[in-house]
């Protein structure tokens, strides 16, 4: 048995062991009639071999139908129970961005600390991972707390965990990637909350995810479009995340992260209604890294309102 | 079934040749359109895509044996399992009971003299046969390093390998398919002979009718997905591409479509040959034929439903993954009626222990285990823990090779002396049944395990804790190899040496069995006519008990 390290396991553990019991079960019941109907009987046997009317066959197949039906349902419905625990992020959870390239993990935490094939966290706290590829398609998986999840070139996808041993535990990448894909692979270190206190005080010296941003967002030249005092009229940018956006041809779209990643490098894509496409593609120009930092610093209370 | 083909003995000299001495020069073979002759050619294709896919199969197990590996780099690694899964799905398990003992059998079961398009059914062994060659040629070029699924957009912008290649050659292989389906599907519906009604076809001819729909139907989406990937790399056409605005989801959406079903495709015609081996051997009418004929159209039918339980992590709706998930459970009702339909028609049977039957209980102890984990992969919370690692490769090893391929030999052993005209050694195929059973179980249980604690699949170097099991599952594939190599031995002794097998050496009662063993070129010496149903190894209304009773020597 895997260690069971994070909130979630148990209750995998718990499914995972009732149909574990109910398979053996049918497998002992299926083989347990062929050997006895083997060896009853075998040809030549004396065993009485009386008539089987008609509708006996038919009254015992519609009996298991229905009881095969039953239990699919059943699992099912057990199952899906426990995926929606499994999907309702937790709205505390601390946030960590995720990275992957061929062949390795880039993790950075909010306060700016970058780590590589390894991940600190506090124990007790839910992390919410958003992830990304810049390359093909990977996939982050950590046995011990029973999650998986593909990350996506062009794409964010979210996973979380709330640890509760602390420990050391298998990070691996689960879709093939490559020629090392099977040295994709890293540790997630759960720290008691004080030693990951002391631990993630020796802080990146650029500063925090947002304040590199505000860098980045200067840098870029977003200001140039997107500032107050911009000649080129552009959408402002004070308070974006989460808002709701008119879309140019109808609807709605709410600016989350892939919104904005995809504003970032894809521009063409979703424009505001209002405004005609002019902004350039920045892909090439601002890496997948660089749009997790411009994501955290629009994030913040004052982000994108800088002159 | 009482064919006439008892009455009046026909003088020897006068009997047409059988299709095995019907011409003997190579060109009367690779101009045949004899539906037999063509499944022999299949056999002796497939037979070696089997041993090619096989070494590879035999590398990689030897590999794992050190979690550093022994002598492989990662890309030759990578390589190796990619050949081994093309080579089998494609070039072995998808034709192999249908081109050869569909091929072989399927006419004869009907009552016919052929299949409905005889130069067609040619036609497809040459495609299989281009195919194979752009595939072997892939591999004596370098390889490729994708894995048989072929994913986006590794495939299509990042392998540096012969990607173009495979996939052409898996394209040219897939209209093989097809035209098989085709010829099939007509046969079926056009051939059957007089009396031969829906309800009085072997399973074994509604397995091959209903794998013949879904070979249909399904496999123009992997073209379709196929020419996608060359579009993609060879033209730089943006469809997968994030960066252009292309999903690389789409392509697992195309490529799971025809994947999923590609394993009914698989595993439906083991359905049929198990159904003919259980029924003949316990002397006993089919328990329920009208809900095996039911649970295969079902099985086929929503086969098609339930792609997306391969998608589960990969970033599609939460509702989406509840649908797939919801009918994935029910999938498995029909597979489970089948798989009680069997052990029912054992009761009250008079049950012979021959070489197919125990291929045959093999197959339903394996087809159960790997049935069963197929729940624990459409749970949608367990499968996010379990995809991708060793859990799936063990569950769909358990399908395809403990279920598929242990039929296929039953299959082949069961046919052989209609096929070859000779008998082969009993007690050796015996005891490769048995190797094959045990060795089966010891290679691929372990990896249920593994998989449990995270091992997962596609990996070259892996971490230590996991050695103990990948080491007892490597033990298990040397049992394995020799269940699978040595009936090549006792076999191939018999084809020369072994005695002259009489027209129906089990004493079943198909249509298949009421012709000359070997059958000559048209089959039958006369038509048949049908007048009732199949199995009928004794009268409706008593048991093989009062049958035999009379017959039976009495027990003091």
């Amino acid at each position: 048995m895997p260690p069971e390290a994070s909130t979630l396991a148990p209750r995998i553990d718990h499914l995972m062991l009732i149909l574990v019991g109910m398979s053996v079960l049918i497998v002992s019941l299926v083989s347990a009639l062929l050997i006895v109907f083997s060896i009853r009987y075998r040809r030549g046997s004396t065993a009485k071999r009386g008539r089987l009317p008609e509708w006996v066959s038919r009254e015992i197949e519609i009996g298991w139908t229905a009881a095969t039906f039953f239990v699919a349902l059943f699992i099912f419905w057990f199952a899906a129970a426990l995926q929606g625990a499994q999907y309702k992020m937790p709205k505390n959870a601390m946030e960590v961005h995720v990275v992957a390239k061929q062949w390795m993990w880039k993790l950075e935490h909010p306060n700016g600390r970058r780590e590589i094939n390894a991940l600190h966290v506090p124990v007790g706290v839910p992390v919410r991972l958003v992830m990304t590829s810049q390359d093909v398609i990977h996939s982050f998986f950590v046995p011990a707390f029973r999650i998986k999840q593909d990350v996506l070139p062009g794409r964010y996808t979210e996973a979380w965990f709330e640890a509760k041993e602390v420990g050391t535990y298998h990070l691996f990448c689960a879709e093939y990637c490559g020629t090392d894909h099977s040295k994709m692979t890293g540790g997630i270190v759960v720290m008691p909350r004080a030693a990951y206190a002391r631990w993630s005080r020796g802080v990146d010296e650029h500063g925090t995810l947002a304040q590199q941003g505000a860098q980045l967002f200067r840098q870029l030249g977003c200001t140039g479009c997107h500032g107050q005092s911009a000649r080129v009229r552009a959408p402002s940018l004070a308070g974006i995340f989460g808002r709701r956006q008119p879309m140019e041809g109808g609807g709605f779209k709410v600016a989350d992260e892939e919104y904005i990643h995809d504003s970032i490098l894809q521009p063409q894509k979703d424009v505001v209604a209002g405004y005609t496409p002019v902004m350039p593609s920045y892909q090439g120009i601002a890496s997948e890294d660089d749009v997790v930092r411009l994501i955290a610093y629009l994030k913040t209370p004052n982000g994108g309102s800088v002159e | 079934m009482s064919p006439n083909t008892q009455e009046g003995i026909v003088d020897r000299e006068l009997r047409s040749p059988s299709y095995l001495q019907n011409g003997t020069t190579i060109r009367s073979w690779l101009l045949t359109t004899d539906h037999k002759r063509i499944g022999i050619l299949y056999a002796m294709s497939i037979t070696f895509f089997f041993f090619l896919g096989g070494i590879a199969a035999t590398l990689i197990r030897l590999e794992l044996i050190s979690p550093t590996g022994l002598f492989l780099t990662n890309d030759e690694y990578n390589r190796a399992f990619t050949l081994h899964g093309i080579v089998m799905v494609w070039f072995f398990l998808v034709p192999s009971i249908p081109t050869t003992l569909g091929n072989f059998l399927l006419p004869m079961m009907i009552g016919a003299k052929d299949v409905a398009f005889p130069r067609l059914n040619l036609m497809s062994w040459y495609l299989f046969i281009a195919g194979g060659l752009l595939t072997v040629l892939a591999l004596i070029a370098g390889g490729v390093d994708t894995g048989w699924t072929f994913y986006t957009p590794f495939s299509t912008l990042y392998s540096n390998s012969h990607v173009l290649l495979a996939a052409m050659g898996v394209f040219v292989v897939g209209f093989s398919s097809i035209a098989t389906g085709v010829n099939f599907i007509a046969t079926v519906h056009l051939l059957r002979a007089k009396g031969m009604t829906w309800m009085r076809l072997p399973l074994f001819g509604w397995a091959m009718y209903t794998t013949s729909l879904v070979m249909v139907l399904a496999t123009p989406v992997l073209a379709m997905s196929l020419l996608l990937v060359v579009a993609e790399r060879a033209f730089g056409l943006p469809i997968f591409d994030p960066r252009s605005g292309g999903d690389p989801l789409l392509f697992q959406h195309l490529f799971w479509f025809y994947s999923h079903p590609a394993v009914y495709i698989m595993v439906l015609p083991a359905f049929g040959v198990v159904s003919e081996i259980i029924t003949c051997e316990a002397r006993r009418r089919i328990f329920g034929y009208q809900f095996m004929v039911y649970a295969m159209v079902v099985i086929a039918v929503i086969g098609f439903m339930v792609w997306g339980h391969h998608m589960f992590v990969s970033g599609q709706s939460a509702f989406a993954s509840l649908v797939f998930s919801f009918l994935s459970f029910v999938i498995a009702v029909p597979s489970a009626i089948k798989v009680f339909n069997w052990t029912g028609t054992l009761y009250r049977g008079q049950i012979r222990f021959s070489a197919p039957m125990l291929y045959a209980l093999g197959f339903i102890g394996l087809f159960t285990i790997g049935g069963l984990t197929g729940l624990f992969l459409a749970s949608i919370p367990i499968d996010v823990d379990l995809t991708d690692t060793y859990f799936v490769v063990a569950h769909f090893h358990y399908i395809m090779v403990g279920g598929s391929v242990s039929a296929f030999f039953g299959g082949l052993h069961f046919w052989w002396p209609k096929i070859t005209g000779r008998m082969y050694s009993e007690r050796l195929a015996q005891f490769a049944a048995i190797s094959m059973f045990f060795g089966f179980n010891f290679t691929f249980f372990p990896q249920f395990i593994m998989g449990w604690m995270g091992m997962p699949r596609r990996y070259h170097l892996y971490a230590p804790e996991f050695q103990p099991w990948h080491v007892m599952s490597s033990m298990g594939a040397v049992v394995l190899a020799f269940g699978y190599a040595w009936p090549v031995f006792y076999l191939g002794w018999s084809l020369f040496k072994g005695q002259r097998a009489p027209d129906n050496p089990w004493d079943a009662t198909g249509l298949e069995w009421q012709t000359r063993s070997p059958p000559p070129k048209e089959n039958f010496d006369r038509t048949p006519v049908v007048t009732d149903g199949p199995y009928k190894y004794h009268p409706q209304d008593s048991t093989p008990h009062e049958v035999e009773q009379a017959q039976a020597p009495q027990v003091p």
